[in-house]
């Protein structure tokens, strides 16, 4: 059976100056699939994905989504994907449903049909009890899943989740995964997931790509990944390919404004 | 009412309205300056022959909270881009252009708004505008600072990475700009170098106009006061937008 490429990247080069942040690097993913994106910080995860959503544009090579380039085709890039960012990116003195209805407005949803389904989905999420509330007194798991949430409002045929289950606990986690293998299944939706769990990786993805330094150093399903580097588990695995020494990643300037925001206080 | 644009300016003042303390924060200062200057100096300008200084400086302190207000509302962008919501906006199917100006348009009502309770406390400290029809006419001039300088904000901070360059901005381009537009004395008196500089500064037109409004006098002319204003801000507005399209996540 040949599945339709829904994503597929040909000889994709990310340069920042001289620092080549993805290098060379090419992959589909088959509709209705989940693929699971995993290496050490810094290896070029958020920086592809970046690029498949149209944020950053590539230096050299070939992107399709959905059959679409997201240089040229942008909008119908962006119609086709929904995302749940690294950082959260929710607005804080908005309340959980003014949020989604801010999502529904911007991919164009009519009136009736974006009632319905922010109810639907807030329901889905455990969230409609609490839908005026401002986001900002939610706690990290819900956030997440208001942002999961969100990211479903245009059902869009491709679900980017970016390292989602960072810092939640695990009753959250089985939540969310859960919770989206079901969407994969009963929507046909494909999940394009990068996460440090590889545990997680293991139990719900049908392809991994291991990514370092900006390279693929392997691909394939993760059975097929533990016979040909002789591990038992993923993690083994993974360490085998990526080494054991622990990457360093420069204070960025979102960690200064932290800083900047703790002393500020006030101002937000 | 369906339109990103409207959401987005939506957004700005669902955001003005809900930080109360903010608001309450931001009034401090223009009455600090109205009643502190109005009263300290108001009887040395008198003696000079100027006139009521309250009359004079009130415009000025409304054009002031304008001024504030809309820059910081643009630079406020940093903050977006910093904590996320401003990637959820770049990844929708909506033009940056209607970002941009939904988001401006926001946060120039927000400083409008300010204007005008600035505005009301200077007639409870006892300005009195002679012309009551013609307050409707201000409230253009104060919108149009509002944008122009909102816009100005936007596009400074499109530019910047994180919060470090606050400082520069409120040394280097806030303060200048209200000391030097006849905000607080009349302009018609400085030294030749420093009176190019107010006629190069925006808001001076934009002070004049109020001014021109509310007291009747004016050093520049109510027509052309509008008329800079008004290109200038389209001016800003289009580079704004410009690097506002530029920015990369």
């Amino acid at each position: 059976m040949d599945n339709k490429k829904i994503i597929e990247v040909k000889n994709l080069v990310k340069k920042f100056g001289d620092f080549i942040a993805v290098n060379n690097i090419s992959f589909d993913v088959e509709e209705g699939k989940i693929f699971a994106f995993l290496g050490p910080n810094g290896a070029g995860k958020t920086t592809t994905i970046k690029i498949l959503t149209t944020l950053l544009q590539p230096t050299l090579g070939e992107v399709k989504i959905n059959g679409f380039s997201p240089v040229e085709d942008t909008d119908r890039v962006r119609h086709s994907f929904g995302i749940v960012f690294q950082d959260p990116s929710l607005d804080d003195e908005l309340t959980a449903y003014e949020n989604m209805e801010f999502h529904a407005i911007f991919y164009g949803i009519n009136k009736e049909i974006r009632k319905k389904r922010i109810e639907e989905l807030l329901n889905l999420v455990e969230l409609w009890a609490r839908k005026d509330e401002q986001v900002k007194h939610f706690s990290g798991g819900m956030k997440r899943r208001l942002e999961i949430a969100r990211g479903l409002i245009h059902h869009p045929k491709i679900l980017f989740l970016d390292e989602p289950t960072i810092g939640l606990d695990p009753q959250t986690r089985n939540f969310l995964w859960k919770y989206i293998v079901e969407m994969n299944k009963k929507e046909k939706m494909t999940v394009f997931l990068t996460t440090h769990y590889m545990d997680e990786a293991e139990r719900i993805s049908n392809k991994i790509a291991i990514i370092d330094h900006g390279e693929i150093v392997k691909i394939g399903t993760s059975n097929e990944i533990k016979k040909q580097t002789n591990s038992s588990s993923l993690e083994e695995a993974f360490l085998k390919l990526t080494g054991h020494v622990i990457r360093e990643e420069h204070a960025t300037a979102k960690d200064h404004m932290r800083m900047g925001r703790r002393v500020w206080g006030g101002r937000r | 009412m369906n339109s990103p644009l409207y959401i987005m300016w939506l957004r700005q003042l669902k955001r003005y309205w809900r930080s109360k303390a903010r608001i309450v924060g931001s009034l401090a200062q223009p009455i600090l300056f109205l009643v502190a200057l109005g009263f300290g100096f108001g009887p040395i300008f008198q003696k000079a022959g100027g006139g009521s200084y309250l009359e004079f400086l009130a415009p000025g302190i409304i054009a002031m909270s304008i001024l504030f207000t809309a820059m910081f509302n643009g630079i406020e962008i940093i903050w977006d881009r910093q904590f996320g919501f401003l990637k959820e906006t770049l990844v929708a199917p909506v033009s940056r252009y209607s970002i941009m100006l939904g988001r401006t348009l926001g946060g120039a009502t927000v400083a409008l708004i300010q204007g005008i309770i600035v505005f009301i406390i200077s007639l409870l400290i006892g300005f009195r505008p002679v012309n009551l029809s013609m307050i409707l006419i201000s409230f253009i001039f104060m919108f149009l600072i509002a944008v122009l300088f909102t816009a100005l904000g936007t596009a400074i901070a499109s530019r910047l990475e994180d919060m470090q360059g606050f400082q520069l901005i409120m040394n280097f381009i806030i303060m200048p700009l209200f000391f030097l537009s006849g905000a607080l004395f009349p302009i018609e008196s400085l030294p030749e170098a420093l009176k190019i500089v107010t006629k190069i500064n925006p808001l001076s037109y934009g002070v004049d106009g109020i001014r021109a409004c509310l007291t009747g006098i004016s050093s520049l002319g109510i027509f052309m006061d509008f008329f800079i204003l008004l290109i200038v801000s389209l001016i800003i507005l289009s580079i704004g937008s410009y690097l506002f399209s530029k920015i990369e996540i």
